[in-house]
Order: C-alpha cells, then sequence, then structure tokens
C-alpha cells in the first residue's frame, strides 16, 4: 500500500516537473479560430515567421464566418477554452470584454505602439477604455465603381455622392443585354451580410433601431423609405437574384465586369484592383459611402481582431502571436511579399503615413471612410446604442438574423416591404422584452 | 444482454431531454452573465407566439412530406427500371447511388454556388440557352430548391431499399401473370405494389427519422430566409444566434413533441407492418 | 425475332437508365471536372465540360492550406470508431430482441428509433459542457461515442431485422450441441449475418462520415473531421468554386469510392427487413 502511494507520488512529481520543465522551455503551441478571408489565409501563410521569431508553433481552425462565430460564441460562454486566439469583430469584442471573457491587451510591449491604431478601431475594440481585442485589419465601407462605364455613361462621379446620384447613376449603367448591372448591393439575410448593409443605408436616411427608450423603429417612414429606395433602385439596376447576394458573391460578380457599382467593404478594393482575379483591375474608382443630405453617411465601422479568451493557459504566447500580426513589422512582412496592395488595411495611422502606402489608389479613399465613421453618432435622431451597422447589444446578432430574413424575402417580392417592415416591428419588440429592455 | 444498449440509450435520451426540460424553464442568456432564474412556462409561451413558429412547422412538414413523396415515387421507378436487363446496369447503379454519399454541407454549397446561382449556375446557363430568363431558384423557388437538393440526396437511398426488394419478388408469379395475360399496370398494381409496400414503409420511415432534423442544406443554402425556415432551424437560430438556450429549448421540446406525432403515426404503420411479418 | 424485340427492349432500357444515371451523377461529375479548371474557367460562359486546360493547381493551393490527411485520418477513426464500437454494443442488444423476444421487445425497438428524432442543436449547451468538464473537447473519443450513439438505434434496428430471418432451427441444434451462448453468437449466428452486418457498418459509416453538426461544433484543431475541412472552404472572399470543388472531392472522394467498392454488399443487406 505504502509502495504504491510512493511510487504514485513519484510519478505525481515527475509529472509536474516535466510539465515545468515543458512550459519553461517557452514553446507552446497556439490554437488559432480564425475566418476563411484572403488577409487571414495569408497569415496562415506567413506562420514559419512567427515560428521561427519566438519557437511557438501555431495551429489554425479555419472556418466560414458563420460557422466562425457560432463555434467562438459557444466556446467563450461555456469557457471550454479550445481556442486561445479568436478572431472575432468590432460587434463581439466589447460584450464579451464586459462579461470579462477577454484578457485584457493592456500591456502590450512598447514596440507595438498601442497609440499607432487608429483611434476608431482602438475604440470600437475596447470597453470603458481597456482594449480587449487587437485589430488585425479594419474597414469601413465606400462606393467602388467602373470608370469607363461612368465615362460610357455620361456621368462623372463626386467624391461623396449622394443616393440620389448614386440610384441615377445606376440606372444609366446599366446594361441588361451585355450582362451589366449598374449597381451590385448585399440583399443576402443574416445580420453580418445584407442586414449590415441596409442598416447603414438606412441612417443615412434618418432611421435608427430603437427610440431612446428601445422601442423599434420599422414602423417609421425612413426605414420604409430606405426600404423603398432600396428595392426600386435594385429591381432597375441591380443582378437578377440579389437577395442572396452577399459580400462575396457581389465580389465576385464585380471582378467579372458585371457590376457598374458596388458599395461594401473597403477592404474589397485590393481584391477589385489585383489583376490576377478582377477583369476589371485597372478601371475601378472609389468615392465615399452615399448619404441623404442629413449629415450621416452610409458607411459602417468594422474591425476583424485577435482576443485572447480568459483563462488560457498560453496567455504569454497568445500575446506574442498577436503582436506579431497585428503590428507594423507584419504589415512590412506582407508587404514584401505580396506587394503593398494586400497588407492588411485600416488597423493603423502609419500605414497611412507610409510613403509607399500612399499610391496605392484605394488608400485615401479608405483612411476618409473610416474617419467618418462615428458608432456613437450613427443616426440622425439620437439612438440608445452604440454601433453603426449593428447595436452593441447581445441580443442584436438573433433579432438582425430574423430581421434580415423578413427583408430578403421582401427583396425577393415574397412579401410586401410594408409586410416585413411590420413583421421587423414584431420581432424586434418582442424579442426586447424578452430580454427585458422594455 | 439487452442492457449494455438499452442503458446507453437511455442514457443518452434522458440526460439532454431532462437538461433541455431544465433549461425550458429557465432564464438563460449566456451573453448575459447565464442563468437568470426560473420564468415557469414563460419560454414555451414566447416560442409558441412567435410569428416563426406556425410558419416553420408547416416548413418542416411540407419539406419531409415532398421529399418523402418524390424519393419514394421515383425511387419505384427508378428501381423497376434498373430490375430491367440493360448493358452496363452495374454502373448505372453506381451512377444512381453516388449523390447517397455526398456530405450534405457539400452538396448544398454544391447545388447552391455551382447549379442553382442565377448568374454563373449551370442551370442559369441552360435557361439562357433555351432563351428564358433564369430562375432565382433559392429566393423565389426557395421551398422548391431545398426539396430538390434533399430529394437528390435522399433518391439513392429510397432506391436501393426498392430495388431490393423488387428483385426479391418471385419470377415465376410474375410469368404466370404475364401467361394469365395481366398487362403491364395490372402487374404492377397487384403484385409488385403490394409487394413493395413493406419497403415503402421502411424508407418512409427511416428517411423521416433524417428529413424531420435537416440542418446542414438549409444552413448553406438559404440560411433560412424565404420561407425554408425549418423547426430545427429555428431552435438553431434561438440557441445559437440569439443565444437564448431558455426559449431555444423551449423550442426543443415542441420539437421532441412533433417528433414524437410523426412517429407514432409511423410506428403505428412499421410497427403493424413487423406484425404482419410474424403472422 | 423473340430475341431482336428483347434486343430492342433492353437498348431502350439501357438508354434510358444511362440517361437517368448520368443526369442524378452529374452533380458529381460537375464537381469532379470543376476541381480541374482555374477559377476563372470555373465560371466561364458557356459553361467548359471537358475543353479546357486541365490542372492539379487547385489541389495543390487546397493541400498547401489544410493538412488533408490529418481531417482524412480523423474521419476515418471517428467513422470507423463509432461505426465499430456502434456494433459491439447492438450485436447483443439485437441478437437478444430477435431471439428472446418479450413483450416489450418491439416498444423498446421502436422506442429506440424515436430517440433519434430529437434535434441536435437543443442539447448543444450542456453536451458541450459535458465534454469541457470531462477534459474530451475537440477530442477523437467524444466524436466516436456520440456519433455511435447517435446511430446506434439505425444499428440495432437493421441487426434485429437480420437475426430474425435466421432459422431459430440453427439455434436449438448448436444449444442442443451444448454451446455457450457467446460461442452460439460468435460461430454460430455471425456469420450467418455476415451480410447484414457488413452492410449495417456500410451504412452507418456513411452516416457518421456525413455528419456535420456535431463534428463541427465539438472540434477544433486536433479532431477536426473533413466536414470541417470543408467549413474552410465555403463561401472565402474571390472566386472560388474551382478551390472548393477541389476540397468537395477530397472530402467525398474516400467514402464514394468505398461505397462503389462495396455497393454490392450495401444493397444485398439494405433491407431492414423487408425483404421476405
Amino acid at each position: 500500500m505504502r509502495i504504491t502511494k510512493l511510487i504514485s507520488s513519484a510519478v505525481l512529481a515527475l509529472s509536474l516537473t516535466a510539465s515545468v520543465t515543458y512550459a519553461g522551455s517557452h514553446a507552446t503551441t497556439l490554437t488559432i479560430a480564425t475566418v476563411n478571408n484572403g488577409d487571414m489565409i495569408r497569415m496562415q501563410g506567413l506562420t514559419d515567421d512567427f515560428t521561427a521569431k519566438t519557437g511557438h508553433k501555431v495551429e489554425w481552425v479555419t472556418l466560414e464566418e458563420n460557422v466562425l462565430r457560432q463555434r467562438v460564441t459557444t466556446d467563450i460562454t461555456t469557457k471550454g477554452g479550445a481556442f486561445d486566439i479568436m478572431t472575432i469583430g468590432m460587434y463581439e469584442t466589447p460584450i464579451w470584454g464586459a462579461n470579462g471573457w477577454l484578457v485584457p491587451l493592456d500591456d502590450l510591449s512598447a514596440d507595438y505602439n498601442v497609440g499607432d491604431l487608429l483611434p476608431a478601431m482602438a475604440g470600437g475594440l475596447s470597453h470603458e477604455g481597456t482594449l480587449y481585442a487587437a485589430p488585425f485589419y479594419g474597414e469601413s465601407s465606400m462606393v467602388m465603381y467602373r470608370t469607363d462605364l461612368m465615362k460610357k455613361a455620361g456621368l462623372e462621379m463626386p467624391d461623396a455622392p449622394s443616393w440620389n446620384f448614386i440610384a441615377k447613376a445606376a440606372r444609366a449603367m446599366t446594361d441588361r443585354d451585355n450582362d451589366i448591372n449598374g449597381i451590385c448591393l448585399r440583399g443576402k439575410a443574416g445580420w453580418g451580410e445584407g442586414g449590415a448593409f441596409i442598416t447603414a443605408m438606412s441612417n443615412s436616411f434618418g432611421a435608427r433601431w430603437f427610440d431612446e427608450d428601445w422601442n423599434a423603429q420599422f414602423d417609421t417612414r425612413e426605414w420604409s423609405d430606405t426600404l423603398n429606395f432600396f428595392v426600386n433602385m435594385m429591381s432597375d439596376a441591380g443582378p437578377a437574384g440579389y437577395a442572396t447576394n452577399g459580400f462575396n458573391e457581389n465580389l465576385s460578380l464585380f471582378q467579372q465586369g458585371k457590376c457598374g457599382m458596388w458599395i461594401d467593404a473597403t477592404v474589397a478594393a485590393s481584391f477589385v484592383t489585383n489583376p490576377n482575379d478582377s477583369t476589371v483591375a485597372d478601371s475601378v474608382g472609389f468615392a465615399l459611402a452615399p448619404d441623404n443630405g442629413m449629415g450621416v453617411r452610409s458607411n459602417w465601422l468594422w474591425a476583424w481582431a485577435l482576443a485572447i479568451p480568459a483563462g488560457t493557459q498560453k496567455e504569454g504566447a497568445a500575446k506574442e502571436f498577436i503582436e506579431w500580426a497585428t503590428s507594423n513589422s507584419y504589415i512590412e512582412l506582407v508587404a514584401a511579399n505580396e506587394g503593398w496592395a494586400n497588407v492588411p488595411p485600416g488597423a493603423r495611422t502609419s500605414l497611412y503615413e507610409n510613403a509607399n502606402y500612399k499610391d496605392i489608389p484605394f488608400a485615401k479613399m479608405t483612411l476618409e471612410s473610416i474617419l467618418s465613421a462615428d458608432p456613437l453618432n450613427s443616426t440622425v435622431d439620437p439612438s440608445p446604442y452604440v454601433g453603426i451597422q449593428f447595436a452593441a447589444i447581445p441580443e442584436f446578432a438573433g433579432i438582425a438574423t430574423d430581421v434580415s430574413q423578413e427583408f430578403s424575402a421582401a427583396y425577393a417580392g415574397q412579401q410586401s416591404i410594408d409586410e416585413a417592415l411590420a413583421k421587423a416591428q414584431a420581432i424586434t419588440n418582442d424579442a426586447m422584452e424578452a430580454a427585458g429592455y422594455r | 444482454m439487452m442492457a449494455p444498449a438499452v442503458i446507453l440509450l437511455l442514457g443518452w435520451m434522458l440526460a439532454p431531454l431532462t437538461t433541455t426540460l431544465y433549461f425550458s424553464f429557465k432564464k438563460y442568456l449566456p451573453l448575459r452573465g447565464g442563468d437568470l432564474g426560473w420564468v415557469g412556462f414563460d419560454n414555451y409561451v414566447r416560442f409558441v407566439t412567435s410569428s416563426s413558429f406556425w410558419p416553420s412547422v408547416y416548413t418542416t412538414l411540407i419539406i419531409v412530406g415532398f421529399v418523402l413523396a418524390i424519393t419514394v415515387i421515383f425511387g419505384v421507378l427508378l428501381a423497376l427500371l434498373l430490375d430491367q436487363p440493360m448493358w452496363g446496369q452495374g454502373i448505372v447503379r453506381i451512377l444512381v447511388i453516388a449523390p447517397f454519399f455526398v456530405m450534405p454541407t457539400v452538396s448544398g454549397l454544391v447545388w447552391k454556388n455551382m447549379f442553382m446561382d442565377p448568374i454563373n449556375g449551370i442551370l442559369a446557363h441552360l435557361w439562357r440557352f433555351f432563351g428564358l430568363q433564369p430562375l432565382e431558384w433559392l429566393s423565389q423557388f426557395s421551398m422548391g430548391s431545398i426539396i430538390l437538393i434533399v430529394s437528390w440526396q435522399w433518391l439513392p437511398f429510397a432506391t436501393l431499399i426498392l430495388l431490393t426488394a423488387i428483385q426479391s419478388l418471385d419470377r415465376e408469379q410474375l410469368e404466370a401473370a404475364e401467361m394469365d395475360g395481366a398487362n403491364n399496370t395490372k402487374r404492377f398494381g397487384y403484385i409488385i405494389l403490394p409487394h413493395l409496400s413493406r419497403a415503402i414503409t421502411i424508407v418512409i420511415l427511416i428517411q423521416t427519422i433524417f428529413l424531420l432534423s435537416i440542418f446542414a442544406e438549409i444552413f448553406v443554402t438559404t440560411a433560412g430566409a424565404f420561407g425554408t425556415k425549418t423547426l430545427t432551424y429555428l431552435i438553431f437560430q434561438r440557441v445559437l444566434e440569439s443565444q437564448n438556450i431558455g426559449l431555444g429549448s423551449a423550442g426543443g421540446v415542441y420539437a421532441i413533441i412533433l417528433a414524437n406525432i410523426v412517429a407514432i403515426f409511423l410506428m403505428r404503420i412499421v410497427g403493424k407492418s413487423l406484425d404482419a411479418k410474424e403472422s | 425475332m423473340a430475341r431482336s424485340v428483347k434486343n430492342q427492349q433492353k437498348m431502350v432500357n439501357t438508354v434510358i437508365a444511362w440517361t437517368i444515371g448520368l443526369l442524378i451523377f452529374f452533380p458529381v461529375l460537375w464537381t469532379v471536372l470543376t476541381s480541374f479548371k482555374t477559377e476563372g474557367q470555373a465560371i466561364n460562359d458557356p459553361p467548359l465540360f471537358l475543353f479546357f486546360d486541365w490542372t492539379l493547381e487547385n489541389y495543390a493551393i487546397v493541400q498547401e492550406r489544410s493538412d488533408y490527411m490529418k481531417f482524412l485520418w480523423n474521419s476515418i477513426f471517428i467513422a470507423g470508431g463509432s461505426t465499430l464500437l456502434g456494433i459491439l454494443i447492438a450485436v447483443p442488444a439485437a441478437w437478444s430482441m430477435a431471439f428472446v423476444p418479450t413483450k416489450r421487445t418491439k416498444d423498446i425497438l421502436l422506442w429506440m428509433l424515436s430517440t433519434k428524432m430529437l434535434p441536435a442543436v437543443g442539447v448543444l449547451y450542456p453536451i458541450y459542457i459535458g465534454c469541457i468538464k470531462l477534459g474530451l473537447l475537440d477530442s477523437r473519443l467524444a466524436l466516436v461515442i456520440i456519433l455511435m450513439l447517435i446511430n446506434l438505434p439505425i444499428i440495432v434496428w437493421m441487426l434485429y431485422t437480420y437475426f430474425r430471418e435466421i432459422p431459430r432451427d440453427i439455434l436449438e441444434a448448436s444449444r442442443m450441441d451444448g454451446a455457450s451462448l457467446w460461442k452460439e453468437i460468435i460461430y454460430v449466428l455471425t456469420p450467418m449475418a455476415i451480410p447484414g452486418i457488413a452492410s449495417t457498418i456500410l451504412l452507418n459509416l456513411i452516416l457518421a462520415w456525413n455528419e456535420s453538426f456535431w463534428t463541427l461544433n465539438l472540434t477544433a484543431a486536433k479532431a477536426g473531421t473533413l466536414t470541417a475541412f470543408i467549413a474552410s472552404y465555403s463561401s472565402p472572399e474571390g472566386l472560388f468554386f474551382a478551390k472548393l470543388s477541389a476540397a468537395s472531392t477530397m472530402a467525398i472522394a474516400p467514402i464514394l469510392i468505398l461505397g462503389w467498392f462495396s455497393q454490392k454488399q450495401l444493397v444485398r443487406g439494405l433491407t431492414f427487413g423487408a425483404v421476405k
């Protein structure tokens, strides 16, 4: 009996020593969940540089955006610990940070230079002044248009167009016989897809999701104006089946030369001007997202950021990774490998002061779009929420997915706009009541 | 001897069922701090009064019903055809059963992107070839598209079972019937179809079990929009997108009730069928 | 005369059957063809069937980005493991149901089947938390057990229907010879039920291979199966039809080939007791 005890304690001691040595040896393997966007796939390809510098290995879990969201949310709410670093967005970060689920990034090294992060990005990824996720890339939205088609239509795109101009240009550029649609926009259901677009658009029409008492506002004229304007323009000048088009579908259409204009994420600029993928690379112009003269433009603000779940055993290594992936030297690494046009944009001020980056055609408009987006004052009338294309409350994702499904059904002609708005109003108020807001 | 399997299944069914019941009476919001106390039947009332509930039940039943009808009817026809003498029978059979091996996610993605895409999809090219306006499959014919995709996946299964059943048919009986001057229709109606009835019941039972919970095909194609939100999908949205475990669990209980209503109905038929065999 | 009519009939049958067969197979064929095109050719208008520059670049890109062998091995391990475990548990249960039936046997059997209708997402959180507590998150073992439990009702039921086809006289004869229960199962029953067991295994392998809810939601870097592999190629940015096709082909090829080679066994056993 005693001998067994002795042996078992010896084994225990041995294994303890072993694990201490292991931790001491400093090299760990990080498990990182990320979304399958082009910039992240590029980062995956450059992992060797990180391993060479730090000795840490990285195992990637690359998933499609919707799958990633459900996967990381399940893991963080249950404190599952399946990932050491998660790729999350501007919507999740403040909510998770407030719940104490993320490791605060308040002790990053001096080399990293936190002050260089664009204030809009750092602000959106913080909760009460503490940074909880580091921006890998940031984006706003803007108009991307075909300069050749615009000329052909006899129009000239101003730097800051209005919705009326966009609609006029879209109709003028449309040439159905040659498979050219004047404008391609997101209609796909999902809060991060068509939901994000229409919400940002509605801001410029003076609409808002909630009034100050958290009452849904879909019964207002502003929302009805937004949807009617959108649907009319899209049925005259949009591609067939736009109700199922999201970012990726529109990107592909634009690259094939089938869209005159496309209003979407600023990061798309580098894809549509890349001659390897895009047939229209040399004839793309950029402009700010349109407005309606009400003081608010229809551009959003978003960042894909890296965060560390609280409770991970590998906090030190995880921070090293985040510093590597969101640093200036990573940007230079990408620039050296793939050219400046392909570096992750929208995260750091210094990038836009970099002489090498100034020549990139979309750099200026991207920065201006980001700077003109204000999550704290996103609506014409005051609103109780923070966020432009979303409201940063935990209930929003669920509600907005339901609402955007109703909108998509209206885009597809399965129900009228009034029906869709009435349902959206009921869904939202019902859910807000359940959550205890009203 | 039965014990291990039965105990495991009992555990499998009871443990999750109990937790589902438990959560369904709670206000449980992971993003708002988790367990916020008991709420009685609130979740049940809220789930069933939501404007999405009845449409989702209806959608579920429509999808299950149509897929069953399509796979059984075409399954019988296909099985009859494959039973005929022909050249390359083995290869044809291989071609026909292929869809059954394709993952639901893959078949959803392939159909959505490469076939039903209104601009680059094969079907759009086909329509344009005939001078027609391409269909917007997943938005305007959303239910038809989902039913088409799911039927494509399950047709091989139905065909295989029905083919096995046909092959076990007594050839002499058929030949005798032919001698007696029974035409094809009569032979089908009086000999083949009755012989197939048990196989058809089995096909319906097994497929219903799987069809009631189809998810991946909807997730990757319409994401629940355009009236394709089934009860399973609605529960998914409540649990994972709204992060409302209590509400989702109440939905889960309704789903179990629906499944059991369908099950009792089916079990009756199959039970009879099993009895019939003993006699 | 009769012969030529027969041949004519055979010809007609052949044409119809091949047409339908190719039609049903076409989506799979198209996916495979697309996987050998460049992204540009994949969306060419008009679509390109056979005359394009065949390329392997998509397979190279996919392999470079994700370690196919790891996902493949996980799929094999999990599908195979859950099937084997399921068979081990199900054979005795099905045996006793078939040969020592009680009044409630049929009820238990039908009730087992009804457990398959529980919606998986409803129990995601309890099971996820359970896996965390047991340290089984992102482990192949957890998926082996869960997929086994999910498919167990089908296995038990299929085996039950096969065992019932076995004449009781044989069993009684072996019992007379003094064979123990286990010997009876191993030496008498199992050999007779081989076709049935084989097709049960095959069907279960297919179901486990294609399961996409639990394999996605309970895994991270270690235990991800081919369904997780696919999830990293669905709807990325930019053109993706060709890469998606290559990934899809890689994900379905193993099970498709297995299915084709074993289709005779599968068909022979896939009766669910429906054949007298």
